[in-house]
């Protein structure tokens, strides 16, 4: 369970997130919208410590993610993030690129890494290009390769940032898909999304975000047919 | 005009101006090597926070680029024996050439660091990598290959600048003509054949950097 007890976040004299609390429990799929500048993917970072917070805590699994004496670099194998600008490493192929982290960071043999994977990229239907280097895949396939790296390393939580914002309209689709299978596999999942269609299909709950502070959280249905704050009735009239 | 050429006694010294050739390739080489090395720890020094870290890099850098290399030598060779430590001549060639090539690749990889988008050391982190092996396994593969061009002029830069080492009696190529040349005094023929040598070691630098770099960057 990813619990989030009070949390600001200021980027110097910014206020970004101004007292957020929020619980995700295992196996739940929740999407956070919210126009640009509103906090929700500053949020994100501040889940897996890629940001420093000023106040408040992030405790997953009962480990305060922010305390001093955690080891970042273990917690964040189970936390998998998935970034707007899809961020394969260039210089490896799509294989090297899933199977370098089970290889240095969870010390499996390279063999075993290789296996892992092979299995991740046909799980993301990626199995024809296995040795192909990213710069000769679209961006479609480049995102799902960053969500098959995610995967391989086995976590219990999966963080998309504008998953797919940064694509080619034609290209959403197969990411959607890929997230929308994680989903139904049962994976816990915080979807930073411009997404209306998916937010509302896919997730178990919506939260609304607005100048840093989280307006209003509930299932899809309310959120989208009956909103409460005049905020998210205003945002959701115009992305409609 | 009324100097005769004579070619004969140069073509007599070929085998010794070939392994000269071969002196001044090894000391290019292996301070290139010590360079690399040095402009990597000098560039990743400068973008440090630590004020006492990124201020010896700046220095070394500073001095490296604006004084002539020759004076670098001097100071490996005399400077330094001042202070009662005197190395040997191949050891101030070595020495001064990696200080040099360390200031000026320094500078070309903090550009390279800079070309690599902070997203990737993210995603690297979001992965559970530390920053050390983000580092090695993510960024610097990367800044490899956005100053592979710069490095390989480096090496080129170094071949020509070991001539320098005749200045502190060391006998790489130049050294070794010019020894030929002042006992037989046929200046130019020496010196023209020698400059071939130069021209034929860097075209094979230049060549192998070629095609080392398909085989290196296949993306």
């Amino acid at each position: 369970m990813i619990e989030i007890k009070g949390l600001h976040k200021y980027f110097g004299a910014l206020h970004v997130l101004k007292g957020i609390d929020l619980n995700v429990e295992k196996g739940e799929v929740l999407s956070v919208i919210g126009s640009s500048g509103s906090g929700k993917s500053t949020l994100l970072y501040c889940i897996n410590a890629l940001e420093e917070i000023q106040k408040g805590a992030v405790i997953v699994d009962g480990v305060d993610v922010h305390a001093k004496s955690t080891d970042m670099n273990k917690l964040r194998q189970n936390l998998g993030m998935v970034f707007q600008q899809w961020n394969s490493f260039p210089h490896l192929t799509a294989l090297e690129n899933v199977a370098l982290a089970p290889q240095i960071v969870k010390k499996h043999s390279k063999t075993d890494a290789l296996a892992i994977a092979e299995k991740q990229l046909r799980h993301v239907g990626l199995g024809e290009k296995l040795n192909v280097y990213p710069s000769a895949l679209s961006g479609g396939q480049q995102q799902r390769l960053a969500i098959a790296r995610a995967l391989a390393m086995e976590p219990e939580y999966m963080l998309f940032d504008e998953a797919t914002s940064a694509l080619d309209p034609e290209l959403v689709g197969e990411v959607l898909e890929t997230m929308r299978m994680l989903a139904e596999e049962g994976m816990t999942m915080i979807c930073v999304t411009h997404e209306m269609g998916f937010a509302r299909d896919v997730s178990d709950r919506v939260a609304y975000f607005h100048q840093g502070v989280m307006e209003e959280i509930g299932p899809p249905e309310q959120i989208f047919g009956d909103p409460k704050s005049e905020h998210t009735k205003k945002f959701l009239a115009n992305v409609r | 005009m009324d100097y005769n050429f004579h070619w004969r006694p140069v073509f007599n010294k070929l085998p010794e101006l070939l392994s000269a050739g071969l002196t001044t390739l090894e000391v290019a080489t292996l301070s290139m090597i010590i360079g690399i090395f040095c402009g990597l720890l000098l560039a990743i020094a400068r973008m440090s926070d630590n004020k006492l870290i990124r201020w010896p890099a700046t220095v070394w850098v500073e001095l490296a680029r604006n004084t002539p290399a020759l004076f670098q030598l001097f100071f490996f060779g005399f400077g330094l024996g001042a202070f009662s430590i005197h190395l040997s001549p191949y050891f101030i060639v070595v020495a001064g050439l990696a200080f040099n090539n360390a200031g000026y690749l320094a500078e070309n990889f903090r550009g390279g660091f800079q070309a690599v988008p902070d997203t990737q050391i993210r995603a690297a982190r979001s992965l559970g990598m530390t920053s050390t092996q983000t580092y090695i396994r993510i960024v610097i593969p990367q800044v490899l290959r956005i100053v592979y061009h710069p490095m390989t002029n480096q090496m080129v830069w170094a071949v020509l600048m070991s001539s320098l080492g005749m200045m502190v009696g060391f006998r790489e190529l130049s050294g070794e003509t010019q020894f030929f040349a002042s006992k037989t005094y046929r200046m130019f023929e020496y010196f023209a054949v020698a400059a071939l040598i130069y021209y034929a070691i860097v075209k094979v630098i230049l060549g192998g950097a070629k095609l080392a770099s398909f085989r290196l960057f296949r993306y």
